[in-house]
């Protein structure tokens, strides 16, 4: 039900982090268009909102460190770094899709 | 600001020159290779003048003009055959490399800039296998190749230079082999130990482009760095399960300070993860054709590259400005396998290729940049006490000796072994009678079960619980593959109530299946 309260959106895991969703590598869900402080959901809270409801792994800190994604994650927002879209202030549009990549080291 | 447009502008005006330059020096080429040939017909003439003199005089009637034609043939050839006449490349080298050749993406130019290139291939694992494979085969003329790990019988699923009879040998030494009777016209450098930040400049300043295919993020941001510094492209690819990522990065090659040059490792990942986070292929498997196919891409992107200036300069396509950074993500198991995802350019404040750089040579030279500590180490797992572990030997009398104290016979159901290792691991060999709990679902399982569920899956993953609970007075032995994920079950268990109290022991085998395997049962599989 994505009413104007909530904004329907993809979220997607690769490189390892799938792991840690219950090996789920896409998930389509809906967020509040609004947190609880009425400003627009954006990264930041996105991340959050994973890690509080949707992550299985109790090991927190494997996708969340200091408050924001750990290092070696890559966030990207509609197929491009979120550096170029700003970061955690990034507000969440309807349809988007955010990849959470974990870089690989092996070889 | 006009200070940089000036820098901008003058940058460009030099790119251009160097570009008519190269098109001139095409040109000068080809027209004394029309030259000699011209001179090679001239000569050819004449002689045949000379011998057509005679001919004209008394036997030129009556000859037919095939057999004069074939006479020309005859001596053209002899002609073609010496050393006077120069094609750019040998005989056996169009033979060869015909098929590519042929295309205009490479043509004869790229076939020359191929040659006179070099690629230093860092790691000659599941990556730089198939990298060196195809970069010796498409005539690249030197390859240098750094490693300082010894073939294991481990890696040959992946590995598709190393052969089984190399099991032992350097995997330099064992590539070089291969690579050399796969074309002995390249040169190869052999490089046959770990690179280090001391000897990184002077070993990749002699190679044109870099291919880092590398295990470790350590040596990641050492190659990243050096490459910067040295202004060197760096191809840079990782794979681990069925998951692979590429990237170009410092490419164009700017230097140090210049925004417009292409992001370096380090802009991408500014930090390092934390090393917990980091996988290893030992750990976490590897599929061959998944690390295969981005050992391939790093060869075909290290082509692409050195092959770029011939599609600008002689095949007159309009010089296109470096294609944005992206991403590469293979996914074996997704629909659809590859996406691109579009990477920043260079980060203003990184360390190694901003104007506010704090990576220079000398540091990297002198060995003050402690890359290892950088990104961190895992310390061994010491989490239990010394009464919490027991040692694979002396569980090994608990389920095969006669207690001597006891007299009591050896007796698997005096005990629960719990082997926590994955299930697609504890399916390929166990320990009879073990109880398998995957250590993710340990993990997973909350405290508090009675009161959260609300949730389908909790009933399924607590029911493990309720089957060592249903048993209070058996003591519990934990084992895992090394020795490391037992003592955090053993720790989670406790937390979880199951040793009521203290009534209960539970504990660990120290070192896991590979001191049960190393110490009690030789037969017992190594994985
Ligand atoms: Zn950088």
């Amino acid at each position: 039900m994505a009413t104007d309260d909530t904004i329907p959106i993809t979220v997607e895991f690769s490189g390892g982090l799938e792991l840690l969703f219950a090996n789920q590598r896409k998930l389509t869900l809906s967020i509040p268009t609004y947190n609880e402080n009425r400003t627009r959901s954006n990264i930041a809270f996105l991340v959050q909102h994973l890690c509080d409801n949707l992550m299985k792994d109790p090991r927190k800190d494997m996708f969340v460190l200091d408050g924001t994604v750990r290092p070696g994650i890559l966030v990207l927002i509609n197929e491009a770094d979120w550096e170029l879209e700003g970061e955690e202030k990034y507000e969440i549009q309807k349809g988007d899709n955010i990849l959470f990549v974990s870089t690989l080291h092996g070889g | 600001m006009a200070s940089s447009t000036i820098v901008e502008s003058l940058r460009k005006q030099i790119a251009s020159c160097e570009a008519q330059l190269k098109d001139l020096r095409r040109q000068l080429a080809e027209a004394e290779h029309y030259q000699q040939q011209q001179r090679e017909q001239d000569s050819l003439h004449q002689t045949t003048a000379a011998y057509s003199d005679p001919f004209t005089h008394d036997m030129s009637y009556g000859i037919h003009d095939d057999f004069r034609s074939e006479v020309f043939a005859a001596l053209s050839h002899v002609e073609v055959g010496s050393p006077s006449r120069k094609w750019p490349l040998d005989k056996t080298e169009y033979k060869r490399y015909g098929r590519q050749l042929i295309m205009p993406e490479i043509g004869l130019q790229g076939q020359l800039c191929l040659k006179e290139a070099s690629v230093l291939i860092v790691g000659v694992g599941g990556l730089g296998c198939p990298a060196a494979a195809y970069l010796v085969g498409s005539g690249v003329g030197t390859v240098g190749l750094i490693d300082g790990d010894i073939v294991e019988e481990s890696n040959l699923h992946r590995q598709v230079l190393h052969s089984t009879a190399s099991v032992g040998m350097s995997k330099v030494d064992s590539a070089r082999v291969a690579l050399n009777s796969l074309n002995p016209n390249v040169r190869l450098v052999a490089h046959p130990s770990r690179l280090t930040s001391e000897s990184a400049i002077s070993i990749l300043q002699d190679y044109d482009v870099v291919l880092d295919c590398t295990d470790t993020p350590a040596s990641r941001y050492l190659i990243s760095d050096a490459c910067v510094l040295l202004g060197k492209p760096l191809v840079s690819a990782s794979a681990l399960r069925t998951d692979g990522q590429l990237m170009v990065l410092n490419y164009p090659p700017r230097p140090v300070g210049d925004p417009s040059g292409g992001p370096c490792y380090r802009c991408v990942f500014p930090k390092p993860p934390p090393a917990e986070s980091v996988v290893s292929c030992g750990d976490g498997g590897i599929l061959g054709p998944v690390v295969g196919v981005m050992g391939v891409l790093q060869a075909l992107e290290a082509i692409k590259l050195l092959t770029r200036q011939t599609n600008e300069v002689f095949r007159h396509v309009e010089p296109k400005p470096a294609d944005p950074p992206t991403l590469l993500i293979f996914s074996a198991y997704s629909n659809p396998m590859f996406r691109s995802i579009r990477l920043r350019n260079r980060r203003q404040k990184c360390a190694a290729c901003s104007a506010q750089s704090s990576v220079t040579p000398e540091a990297l030279k002198s060995g003050s940049l402690d890359y290892v500590q950088f990104c961190g180490t895992i310390s061994p797992i010491n989490a239990l006490a010394s009464n919490e572990r027991i040692s694979a030997e002396n569980y090994a009398k608990i389920r095969l000796e006669v207690n001597p104290y006891t007299g009591m016979e050896p007796d698997k159901d005096s005990h629960i072994l719990v082997d926590v290792r994955e299930k697609v691991q504890f399916g390929l060999c166990s320990l009879e009678g073990s109880l398998n709990v995957p250590f993710s679902t340990i993990t997973t399982t909350l405290p508090n079960l009675a009161n959260t569920w609300h949730n389908d899956e909790i009933p399924q993953a607590q029911g493990w619980v309720t089957e060592l609970k249903n048993h209070p007075e058996k003591p519990i032995f934990v084992i895992c593959r090394l020795g490391n994920d037992s003592q955090l079950s053993v720790k989670k268990m406790k937390e979880l109530g199951l040793d009521h109290s203290g009534q209960r022991w539970i504990g660990d085998i120290k070192g896991g299946l590979k001191a049960w395997r190393n110490n009690v049962d030789r037969e017992f599989p190594e994985y």
